[in-house]
């Protein structure tokens, strides 16, 4: 990849998020979140685990500043959010693609409502595009492309805005296996070399253990955080090494174990 | 979870069992225009047959009708008389689209506005609108405004209340989508809601414009007889039938191509998209 890195500060590893004492009850009473803290290491990804229903989506969308909490506060970079700011973007589950717009035009929307220059932004966004795997599909509408296809078009708009954090909501979640795979692996490569901090949801352990450098182990609705794990795996191996590593299946197991308390 | 699954994942990919092979005629056979040629090839012939009856002698054939309908296209009164019917029609729909949308956006990106007008509007849509006619006569006159007045009152709810429903489906997570990369209120409305809304618009406009043409013939027909609505009253008068249905046709022609003509525009807009209207 050819794209110029920026000058990151040195401090990878400090808290760039640090969520405090949330807690979210949804008018009509549904009780999401139940007093969850939890800190975002700089430059890492971290993972949101937890049963479906547990809360995750709702824990993202507060951090990203979509909605409030009923209480509590979420420091980015140490200033406290009061909605969505530049310095965090989102990728959504559903891929949130304008139908109308073309790929090159869904990826430069976050710059065009910025209201960076046509000329500019294009620029950006074919950059991004290529680096997703997608170059020569610009023209093309979201229609024409497959669901791996849309999610890569969904993280390379959140990638043209360059924010520190991407917030990442179950990406690979309607993507086949195979495509996942390598999805997954483009992934880890891209954000490595944008230095970017992730906070990444699913629930899937395997998915949790294979990409992270931190879990965040979510219980049942009203979830609370139920473990905190770092999994001891050196990243740039082989990923099918990686996936064999005693110290991964370890981890996978230790993960189950944890979820098993929660999941009757 | 992250087993490979020896997928037969053709759900993804788009592959679909091979389709038989269908022959040419049966093809052409269930082409639109095969269709609409053949409905239109019963319709014409039904009327020829039920003129020949005759069902009554107030009721010509198909034929004959065309007869009438080409004197008419040539000696020009024809034309003339489509131009007067189509001067209330274009103004009435003119202003109802522009004051229909706007009304209806303004609904759907606002409870307060939604509160203060939608219930008129959804009341207008269910009642006999042309009822009014002779209230706004009393209000306006037999002028060109009562007219109108009378074409927008049968175009506007549908536009308003498509404008409305179309702005208010707009997918949550695109809106969300907007807010997360920092669009203004303005900037959601214009780039995301707007866009998102057009199509079920654009089928509003259609069915407005199809109201339109009734209103304005039911204006002329009912206030004062100009243009089409005269050519109908005059030739039932002196029992030129004949002419008299030739000018219904002229009018009711007209409509369909027009809206026929709107959803081309539509289609053409909205086909690259991979969106129907
Ligand atoms: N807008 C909402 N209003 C009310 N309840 C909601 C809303 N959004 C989510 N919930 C509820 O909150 C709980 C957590 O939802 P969510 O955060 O989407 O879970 P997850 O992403 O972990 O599957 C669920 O029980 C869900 O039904
Ligand atoms: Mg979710």
């Amino acid at each position: 990849m050819t794209t110029a890195r920026r000058e990151r500060p040195a401090e990878t590893g400090t808290p760039i998020i640090e969520v405090r004492a949330i807690s979210k009850i949804y008018a009509g009473g549904v009780e999401a979140l139940n007093d969850i803290s939890l800190e975002v290491p700089r430059g890492k990804l971290t993972t949101l685990l937890g049963p479906s229903g547990c809360g995750k989506t709702t824990l993202l969308k507060i951090i990203a500043g979509l909605i409030p909490a009923t209480s509590g506060e979420v420091l980015v970079s140490g200033r406290p959010v009061t909605g969505p700011g530049p310095d965090r973007a989102f990728v959504f589950q559903d891929f949130a693609l304008m139908p109308w717009a073309s790929v090159l035009r869904n990826v430069a929307f976050g710059l065009e409502l910025r209201g960076v220059s046509r000329s500019e932004r294009d620029e950006v966004a074919r950059r991004h595009i290529a680096e997703v795997g997608l170059a020569g599909f610009e023209d093309r509408h979201p229609h024409e492309l497959s669901g791996g296809m849309r999610q890569r078009v969904g993280l390379a708009r959140a990638l043209a805005v360059d924010a520190d954090v991407l917030l990442m909501d179950e990406p690979f979640s309607s993507v086949d296996e195979q495509t996942r795979r390598k999805f997954q692996e483009d992934m880890l490569g891209l954000l490595s070399a944008h230095g970017k901090t992730v906070l990444f949801v699913t629930h899937s352990i395997e998915e949790a253990v294979y990409l992270s450098d931190r879990i965040v182990l979510l219980s049942r609705r009203p979830s609370r955080v139920a473990q905190v794990i770092e999994p001891e795996i050196r990243r740039g191996d082989d990923p099918e090494a990686i996936r064999r590593h005693p110290a991964y299946l370890d981890t996978v197991e230790t993960i189950w174990q944890g979820l098993k308390r929660y999941l009757d | 979870m992250t087993e490979v699954t020896p997928s037969l994942g053709s759900r993804k990919t788009g592959i679909r069992p091979a389709r038989l092979q269908r022959n040419r005629l049966a093809d052409l056979a269930i082409h639109p225009l095969t269709l609409r040629l053949a409905t239109a090839l019963i319709l014409f012939s039904a009327w020829e047959y039920a003129g020949r009856l005759p069902v009554s002698p107030a009721f010509p054939g198909f034929v004959e009708t065309m007869i009438a309908f080409a004197d008419m296209a040539k000696d020009g009164s024809l034309l003339s008389a489509l131009l007067i019917t189509l001067q209330p029609l274009v103004a009435g729909l003119a202003i109802s689209a522009v004051v229909g949308i706007g009304l209806g956006v303004a609904m759907g990106i606002s409870r307060f506005t939604e509160w203060l007008i939608a219930p008129p509007f959804i009341v207008m849509q269910a009642a006999p609108m042309a009822a009014l006619i002779p209230l706004l006569v009393f209000a306006y006159g037999i002028g060109l405004a009562s007219k109108i007045l009378t074409v927008c009152i049968m175009a506007m709810p549908v536009i308003v209340l498509n404008s409305y429903l179309a702005i208010r489906q707009t997918p949550a997570s695109l809106i969300e989508m907007g807010r997360s990369f920092l669009g203004s209120r303005a900037q959601i409305i214009l780039k995301i809601m707007l866009p998102s809304a057009s199509p079920v618009i654009f089928a509003g406009l259609r069915l407005g414009a199809a109201a339109g043409f009734i209103g304005a013939i039911l204006a002329e027909l009912l206030i004062t007889p100009t243009g089409i609505g005269d050519l109908i009253t005059y030739n039932q008068s002196i029992a030129e039938y004949p002419k008299m249905y030739a000018a219904i046709f002229s009018v009711i022609a007209l409509s369909v191509l027009f809206i026929e003509g709107l959803g081309k525009i539509e289609a053409a807009i909205f086909r690259r998209e991979g969106r129907k209207a």
